[in-house]
């Protein structure tokens, strides 16, 4: 089918694709590797540089550091340590800031889903972890982000009643809105908004599980006790502000929007200086 | 800690200052760049000075005045609160960062609003202070001549130290004596490196309020796909290109035209 459609096409272009192929079906890529090694969080780090050989383009980053880690357990080192989990794009468990960008080059993507083809042969690759005071380092690339844990614990959930199953679809809920809250609940919680933000902002992370929430029926007794908890865990974690960059949507894997924060900013402010009935203070027992 | 400390101390508290205190900011670029507009009238600053001597003896506007100043203040400060907190939030920095994923202008609105206040700075005592708080503002006389229309100025010094305006009619003529803010005007922007500061402060409010006007409407939650485009369309076109060319023509112009 590919090639159907490449022949219609100059011969020109018909070559370059071919070579592509041949590239490709060598798997011979060379990289060079500058990796962040850190021992532990009260460990300065620093970069070292390793060589990535014999790489096929076919493969996922996360398997190339997989050949590289084998490597350096056979000659005796310390395999580079970085977060993975289910390696299909929808756990939110890699991470690595690689040559500037969270989750690497492509748009919309988890490192686990970029292959090697986005690189070129001969190409020096800058692995870095996440970089942000509330996700200190583990070791090398993997970082701490049970911030995120304790953001969604302060109000990431909706209380349900236990008893009689109730029937799928007894509560009408619009399909644009269906949709819009689904939009803000497939964020994985990777953090790689507050990796690519200038400021280390959490905001559209804790936005979008907000918003999941706030759009649906079931999200409104605690809709604005759920925003006051979650921004002051969020504040009290030591996340930076919003400076409405959009570096954050550019980057997200999930494609989050901004406009999720902005809802979140009309929720907050309308529970604090409109809503005294829903006063963070007034003892919803929240701990 | 109290209700009122926790929304205000709070990220999106501080946020919300922010928005507010440069909302404000910008309704005053309309109400100036009005105003100074008037520095474009070939009438050897009747109209100009007329107007800056309602601006200074005009209550209300000095309460507003003061309302202003403080938001110039407050809006710097809540920048460098919010900026120290933000560098706070990644002590160790990335040894590559890429830049194509957030505008210029939104990178740096800390270096463009750092340009700004020391344009505030600069043009407030320039103008401003010595208007009010001293006497390197000379004074003129106009005189119109009530049956045809015609206005003459000619120098006038003051006998008292304790002068600030007149309005008398004399002989069919209306004689209006005011400070002479235009000359010091002219006189600034006959200064080629005053004029090439003027321009470049320009440029930084332009770039400044490109991101900043439309960013306040996210900030205050005010997202919306009919009235988001108008934000947009008004903070591009009315805040970051009307309004500051308007501003840095006057001291092109008054540079190219000077005797």
């Amino acid at each position: 089918m590919r090639f159907e459609v490449l022949n219609r096409n100059t011969t020109q272009d018909f070559r370059l694709r071919t070579t592509d192929f041949i590239k490709m079906s060598n798997g011979n890529m060379n990289l060079t590797l500058k990796v962040w090694r850190q021992k532990n969080a009260q460990t300065a780090g620093k970069f070292v540089n390793y060589k990535a050989e014999g790489i096929s383009p076919d493969m996922s980053f996360l398997e190339m550091l997989d050949v590289v880690n084998e490597g350096l357990i056979h000659k005796g080192e310390d395999p580079i340590h970085f977060d993975h989990d289910c390696r299909e794009g929808i756990c939110g468990m890699c991470s690595l800031y690689i040559n500037g960008h969270p989750h690497g080059p492509k748009r919309a993507i988890t490192t686990c889903q970029l292959h090697m083809r986005t690189f070129h042969d001969g190409e020096t690759v800058t692995i870095e972890p996440w970089r942000a005071g509330p996700f200190p380092v583990i070791k090398d690339l993997a970082v701490d982000r049970s911030a995120f844990d304790r953001i969604q614990q302060a109000g990431g959930y909706v209380s349900v009643n236990t008893g009689g199953v109730p029937d799928a679809n007894e509560i009408a809920i619009p399909k644009v809105i269906a949709d819009e809250a689904f939009n803000s609940a497939t964020c994985i919680g990777c953090g790689a908004c507050v990796a690519a933000c200038k400021n280390a902002s959490a905001m559209l992370f804790v936005s979008a599980k907000i918003k999941q929430f706030s759009l649906l029926p079931q999200g409104q007794p605690e809709r604005y006790r759920r925003v006051q908890s979650m921004v002051a865990q969020m504040d009290a974690e030591g996340f930076g502000s919003c400076t409405n960059t959009g570096a954050c949507e550019a980057e997200c894997p999930k494609e989050i929007k901004l406009t999720n924060i902005a809802g979140m900013n009309l929720d907050y402010f309308s529970a604090k200086l409109f809503r005294q009935e829903e006063l963070h203070e007034q003892g919803h027992g929240e701990g | 800690m109290s209700e009122f400390k926790e929304t205000f101390n709070s990220s999106l508290g501080k946020k919300l200052i922010m928005a507010l205190t440069g909302l404000f900011l910008c309704t005053f670029l309309i109400v100036h760049v009005g105003g100074n507009l008037l520095l474009f009238k070939h009438d050897d600053g009747f109209a100009f000075n007329v107007y800056a001597n309602f601006l200074t003896h005009f209550p209300p506007i000095e309460v507003i005045a003061y309302l202003l100043y403080l938001s110039i203040l407050v809006h710097t400060l809540y920048a460098i609160v919010l900026t120290v907190k933000n560098r706070k939030a990644r002590p160790v920095g990335y040894a590559v960062t890429s830049s194509d994923n957030a505008k210029w202008q939104s990178r740096n609105m800390g270096l463009l609003g750092s340009i700004l206040f020391l344009f505030i700075v600069i043009h407030m005592s320039d103008f401003w202070y010595n208007y009010k708080y001293t006497d390197n503002v000379p004074y003129k006389e106009y005189r119109t001549d009530l049956s045809s229309g015609i206005t003459q100025s000619v120098e006038f010094v003051p006998t008292s130290p304790k002068f600030e305006n007149s309005v008398t009619t004399e002989n069919n003529f209306e004689i209006v004596r005011v400070k002479d803010l235009h000359e010091r005007v002219k006189g600034s922007f006959s200064n080629v490196w005053y004029v090439i500061f003027y321009v470049l402060a320009m440029l930084a409010i332009s770039f400044h309020l490109r991101h900043g006007f439309q960013s306040a409407f996210r900030t205050l939650g005010w997202v919306h796909k009919k009235y988001t485009p108008v934000v947009q369309f008004v903070g591009t076109w009315l805040f970051a290109v009307i309004i500051p060319l308007s501003f840095a023509l006057m001291p092109i112009v008054y540079f190219f035209t000077r005797n």
